[in-house]
């Protein structure tokens, strides 16, 4: 009995080892490998039409998401997250900067993006641009975006749900995911601003 | 670090499913074993929320408590309505369709998390209360998805729905409207502020 118990164990703490290490090598490309995850080049716009390109994350930390405005659950809640985090940040999160991309360009113009977003909180900017540089910039962060049709013509948006912290250089630092107590969430950006 | 507790957590929760712990529970897909046990304790904190909340509107065996939708962002034309559906008979039944004067169209939905991806579905054929069980729609998880609205989902207001359940027939339930990124009714603490 003791024995098996010890073996099933050893088998759970291998799978657990296993599917951890498996997570390193595929799921998250580090800063550690330059060039890479997030490297790309696009040529976008914000709510305002001014314009936005890879260079724009660069010179301050931020915070990076991908949504879009006919979305019913987690882009408003991450949106509305994103503002308490601010919030509770205080004049320690005051360099820090935040984005909302849309992964859908086709209905999310400037205009639309501009008065989603800044109902919520002025501290994001609002992103968008054609499909074609949206395409860009999605393929940079390897973000999943993908249109799921239903009746009528409407459809909605599989995507990308966690927000991406990047570095001053732009570069990727890490990730908040989706209904992350917002305790951890401002600690993680608390320690991002900390490296800035 | 931040990688490495992430990593350290997706061991966890695979751990925890490789020993079949796991429930059926949409929110057990969350990154993170405290999420898990969050999302239990949130399911079983709606069981004592009579106190709190407007009385459960009953419908034969069935009883709908805790509505609540949420407020909409400017440009928003999408909505989600959320409710508690318990099956006090002997039968399962199902709910077919759901109607509103708010919005065009309102589908039944499902959204899980496949790794960091969101992925929403229509339930086509509706979602089956069992008998003698409660089924919960709650935020990350099943939801009412009003689309095409009428207008904007307001804080504090209501938006009335109508409910047709295949055996039980047809009861209308008003959904107090909640802020944007409300968690659970109103009487309930919210868990992320
Ligand atoms: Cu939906």
């Amino acid at each position: 009995m003791r024995t098996i118990r010890i073996g099933l164990w050893a088998a759970v703490v291998a799978l657990a080892l296993i599917a951890t290490a498996a997570y390193f090598l595929v799921k998250v490309p580090g800063p550690g490998q330059p060039g890479t995850f997030g490297a790309g080049s696009y040529s976008l716009v914000d709510g305002n039409g001014g314009p936005v390109t890879e260079a724009t994350f660069k010179g301050a930390p931020s915070m990076l998401f991908f949504g879009y405005t006919h979305c019913p659950d987690v882009c408003p809640t991450t949106l509305s997250d994103m503002a308490v985090w601010f919030q509770e940040l205080g004049d320690e999160g005051k360099p820090l900067k935040a984005y909302f991309v849309t992964v859908d360009p086709e209905r999310d113009t400037p205009a639309v993006i501009k008065d989603y977003v800044s109902s919520v909180t002025d501290r994001v900017t609002g992103i968008t641009g054609t499909p074609e540089e949206i395409a860009k910039i999605i393929s940079a962060w390897r973000i999943y975006a993908k249109k799921v049709p239903g009746e009528d013509g409407e459809y909605t948006m599989d995507h990308t749900a966690s927000v991406f912290l990047l570095n001053s250089k732009g570069e990727f630092e890490g990730t908040i995911a989706y209904q992350e107590a917002s305790s951890v969430a401002v600690e993680k950006l608390r320690k991002l601003l900390a490296k800035a | 670090m931040n990688k490495l507790s992430l990593g350290a957590a997706m061991g966890v929760s695979f751990l925890i499913s490789a020993a079949g712990i796991a429930q059926a529970h949409d929110h057990a897909q969350r990154v993170g074993g405290s999420a898990m046990v969050m999302a239990q304790a949130d399911a079983g904190d709606n069981k004592v929320a009579g106190m709190d909340m407007a009385a459960p509107v009953k419908l034969g065996d069935l009883e709908i408590s805790g509505p609540f939708a949420r407020a909409t962002l400017p440009n928003q034309p999408v909505a989600g309505g959320y409710v508690t559906i318990t099956n006090n008979g002997s039968a399962a039944d199902r709910l077919v369709s759901v109607t509103s004067p708010a919005a065009a169209m309102v589908q039944i939905h499902e959204m899980a998390m496949e790794g960091d991806v969101m992925k929403m579905r229509e339930l086509p054929d509706g979602l089956e209360i069992p008998a003698g069980q409660s089924v919960t729609l709650s935020p990350g998880g099943l939801h009412l998805m009003f689309m095409k609205l009428n207008g904007p989902f307001e804080q504090g207001s209501k938006v009335p729905v109508t409910l047709t359940f295949e055996k039980a027939g047809s009861v209308e339930v008003e959904l107090p409207v909640m802020p944007a990124n409300a968690e659970a009714p109103a009487g309930h603490d919210q868990m992320k502020m």
